[in-house]
């Protein structure tokens, strides 16, 4: 916590102005949503031997209203490790509560995981790993390009980037599957949109690339060049490993949102994660299912790259230990 | 080592934009030399040392060091880096890099020795600023002294025949200015040609060989160091002295 003042501010969901007004609160939306009529109510008050009813409706409401205001109560006074790890389970809690309302079929999402994990998730990380060593690439040879006063080298990558950046993602996946034939060039399906996410994404991250490259002071250069030191290794043994600090955190960025972009590929009809679950859902009218169970294999391997950016970062912030 | 002079400029100027930075430089530095270049700020001084390792261009007149002229050929301007070190005032070392690979890594991309040999050097040159114990550490853990001490090993580390050092101890804190100054003292004592741009007047006065008043992209005067303090010719140069000198 390098931004955290030292000052201990009182929490601020503690203050009776605050806490007391978010209990009434509580308490009025639970008995206009008619918490009294919600299953786990009365499963609870049948529990109890009691039959729901409008009799019932203002003690439940006050219950519920007490039990999340006592929760928020003791959260609040947990330090701040334990309140991210109470907040994530509660909240992971809620969202497993809410997947669970919808009645989910359980046999029909076993069935079909293993298709999902083996073809789907294989093409979609196959297609996401390709782009993301691809689009690496392209931007730092993008932003190579446009720090060098070369015009060719420097219109190249101005009008790469103003295309890529500029026209939709969907669009460039057509033009490459459908629009490269036309001149003679048929590509298939996972090369096209291997091309296509690789371009789009090395386009935005030429920008960070360069934005990186530039946020590192002149007198490094300056250094580096005074002793002797050629073109090449300035740039990858002095400059590129500073920089990197500066642009892993919105290289991570790109590399999730492109893990997810990856499902637009299942338009030109690749077997990746979105398109099987789409297809597989719809034969017996399973969507949700098959629509939760991608979601979370998405989520799951989102998670995966933010570990491994923050291991990347550690270990370029290496220097800054003090 | 060539007979020529380390550094030989002849009619120099440059100009950013309209404004003229360099303004007819003639100037030779002799083997074993020390010069100090003062002046007031902006009167063109760091750009002079700047221009003689082609880290500035320039646009009129002429520099050879050791009789190699400067061109843009990326030949001449690598042969002209190769024998000049430069000291910076932010001092410049990599952050990412420990002292010892600092000062190792030209050695081994540049002149091309060994990882061994190449630590060997740097460490023997870590010695000779008296920092030794540091070798491991990383920049950002040691005091403003000790890390120009380390810019210095490493530029020394390539043995250039000429060293340069821009303002080597305006960024420091002023208990730590000494420090820096001896290791210069050390190295003249071993003969190395030096330009030193520098407001620290106390010092030139018993390191300096020569000293130099710079104003407005101009040598104003110049001479050996006792005259020059003793009995400038200029009004200027009386009035930059008097001001700077009130201090000690």
């Amino acid at each position: 916590m390098n931004f955290a003042d030292n000052i201990d501010y009182p929490p601020v969901l503690r203050r009776p102005t605050v806490f007391l007004p978010i209990l009434v609160v509580l308490f009025l939306g639970l008995l206009r949503a008619d918490a009294v009529d919600w299953p786990v109510a009365r499963a609870v008050l049948s529990g109890m031997g009691l039959a729901p009813g409008p009799s019932l409706a203002m003690p439940v409401a006050a219950g519920l209203a007490a039990l999340i205001g006592a929760n928020l109560w003791i959260v609040t006074g947990l330090r701040t490790r334990w309140q991210v790890w109470a907040v994530w389970a509660e909240l992971a809690l809620l969202l497993a509560v809410f997947f669970v309302s919808f009645n989910l079929s359980y046999a029909f999402i076993q069935r079909k995981i293993w298709i999902l994990l083996s073809v789907g998730l294989v093409n979609t990380l196959l297609i996401s790993a390709c782009s993301i060593v691809f689009a690496f690439v392209l931007a730092l040879i993008g932003a190579i390009a446009k720090l060098s006063s070369n015009g060719l080298a420097l219109g190249v990558a101005n009008f790469y980037t103003s295309l890529f950046r500029g026209i939709p993602l969907l669009m460039q996946i057509y033009l490459i599957y459908l629009g490269l034939p036309q001149v003679g060039i048929v590509v298939d399906a996972i090369p096209a949109g291997i091309a296509a996410l690789s371009l789009c994404y090395g386009a935005y991250m030429t920008e960070i690339f360069r934005g990186g490259i530039e946020s590192i002071p002149r007198g490094q250069w300056e250094a580096a060049r005074a002793l002797g030191l050629r073109p090449g290794d300035t740039l990858f043994r002095v400059i590129l490993p500073q920089a990197m600090r500066v642009i892993i955190p919105p290289t991570g960025n790109q590399f999730i949102a492109m893990l997810k972009d990856s499902s637009l590929v299942s338009v030109v009809g690749v077997w990746e994660l979105m398109y099987l679950a789409r297809t597989q859902g719809q034969s017996e009218f399973r969507h949700i299912e098959m629509m939760i169970t991608a979601s979370l294999i998405y989520w799951a391997f989102s998670i995966a790259l933010e570990m491994i950016q923050a291991r990347v970062e550690r270990h370029f912030g290496r220097d800054h230990v003090r | 080592m060539s007979a020529d002079p380390p550094v030989e400029i002849r009619g120099l100027s440059k100009w950013f934009g309209a404004f003229r930075a360099l303004d007819g430089i003639d100037l030779t530095i002799g083997a074993a030399e020390r010069l100090v270049i003062c002046g007031p700020s902006g009167s063109g001084k760091s750009t002079l040392i700047r221009t003689i390792n082609a880290l500035e261009s320039f646009q009129e007149g002429e520099i050879r060091v050791g009789g190699v002229r400067l061109t843009r050929e990326p030949a001449a301007v690598r042969a002209i880096r190769l024998q000049v070190g430069m000291v910076f005032q932010q001092f410049n070392l990599f952050p990412h890099m420990t002292v010892l690979e600092n000062c190792a890594l030209p050695l081994r991309r540049v002149r091309g020795l060994a990882p061994e040999t190449a630590r060997d050097r740097a460490m023997s040159y870590l010695d000779k600023v008296r920092i030794p114990e540091q070798a491991d550490k990383y920049p950002a853990q040691l005091s403003g002294g000790q890390q120009q001490r380390v810019a210095i090993a490493r530029a020394l580390a390539m043995e250039p025949r000429l060293m340069l050092l821009d303002e080597p101890t305006s960024a420091l804190d002023p208990e730590m200015v000494k420090e820096v100054l001896d290791t210069m003292v050390a190295l003249a004592a071993d003969g190395m040609t030096m330009a030193v741009v520098t407001h620290e007047m106390g010092f030139a006065r018993h390191f300096a060989t020569r000293e130099i008043f710079m104003d407005q992209g101009r040598i104003i005067e110049q001479g050996p160091t006792e005259a020059f303090f003793a009995d400038p010719r200029e009004e200027r140069t009386r009035t930059f002295l008097r001001q700077v000198l009130r201090r000690d």
